[in-house]
């Protein structure tokens, strides 16, 4: 393993772990529920992206052919972020959750809930 | 479903290849693996394919990647973005709903739009309208309403409407 490899994987296993900090303190510090769903959706996106690019870097070099089963992690993850993030929101806006005061167009999250449950004005 | 159905070898072939690269990529390429692969990417669909919808296809293959390679670009600069939001004060912050008209109704366009707005500029689609013409996105920040749902339709719903000719 060259210094230039090490250099590259080390840095990436740093980024991709910065990243996931910044989305773990997104989630503890942001206002309110719809808020506190973007900096994780993002940020485990990315950073764990990264780590497993590091992670397939290294394991290439180690073991001596190209390694691609991270790159299927990561595949899977993109397909699947995005929708556990929807599936949340959508059932927070179904149990009205509370929101920040300061959220614009509030009207249209009633109109959404409206929509599935017609009954409850 | 009392409908009999003709029988055909390969209902889905794009699944088929990809469920085979997928369990090849899972075992290393050994050779026992690529007779089983073959052989589950031939049965499953036979089992799967009469219970999902017709499988989508890409017709304009180039203009995928490119879009997939955006998206990618996209995903790292919305990071950016949103830690940029993440490290400012509360105060600042201008959370939103917005309502996004639709214009594509297939099933997997649309699963893919929402989930690269999801993934992209400081947004989560959180609810789609019963009749599929509205997309209710919660913005993290937001500045221009207009602008936004410019970018998104023009960013995202476009490109993927001329990738699925539909």
């Amino acid at each position: 393993m060259t210094v230039f490899l090490e250099v590259v994987v080390s840095f990436l296993l740093v980024f991709g772990a910065f990243v996931m900090l910044i989305g773990s303190i997104g989630l503890a510090k942001l206002p309110d529920y719809f808020t506190r769903l973007h900096a994780p959706t993002k940020a485990s996106t990315l950073g764990v992206a990264c780590i497993l690019l590091a992670s397939m870097i290294f394991f290439s070099v180690q073991l001596g052919h190209v390694n691609l089963k991270e790159a299927l992690i990561s595949m899977f993850l993109l397909i699947t972020a995005p929708v556990a993030a929807h599936m949340l929101g959508k059932a927070g806006l179904h149990y009205k959750v509370k929101m920040a005061d300061s959220t614009q167009n509030q009207h249209l999250a009633k109109k959404a809930y409206l929509q599935q449950h017609p009954d409850d004005k | 479903m009392n409908k009999v159905r003709k029988f055909v070898w390969f209902p889905t072939p794009y699944h088929s290849i990809l469920l085979w690269l997928v369990w090849q990529i899972l075992h290393d390429f050994s050779r026992g693996h690529m007779v089983l692969g073959a052989m589950f990417a031939i049965v499953i669909p036979w089992i799967v394919a009469p219970l999902s919808e017709k499988e989508a296809v890409a017709k304009k293959t180039i203009k995928a990647v490119i879009y997939t390679f955006r998206l990618l670009i996209d995903i790292v600069a919305s990071n950016y973005d949103v830690a940029k939001r993440v490290l400012q004060s509360n105060r600042s912050l201008k959370p939103a709903f917005i309502a996004v008209p639709l214009d594509i109704k297939e099933p997997v366009p649309l699963a893919i739009f929402t989930s690269s707005v999801s993934l992209t500029p400081g947004t989560v689609s959180v609810e789609l309208s019963e009749d599929r013409k509205w997309l209710y996105v919660h913005v993290l920040h937001l500045e221009d309403e207009q602008q936004l749902i410019n970018l998104i339709k023009d960013r995202y719903e476009a490109p993927l409407k001329e990738i699925f000719g539909c």
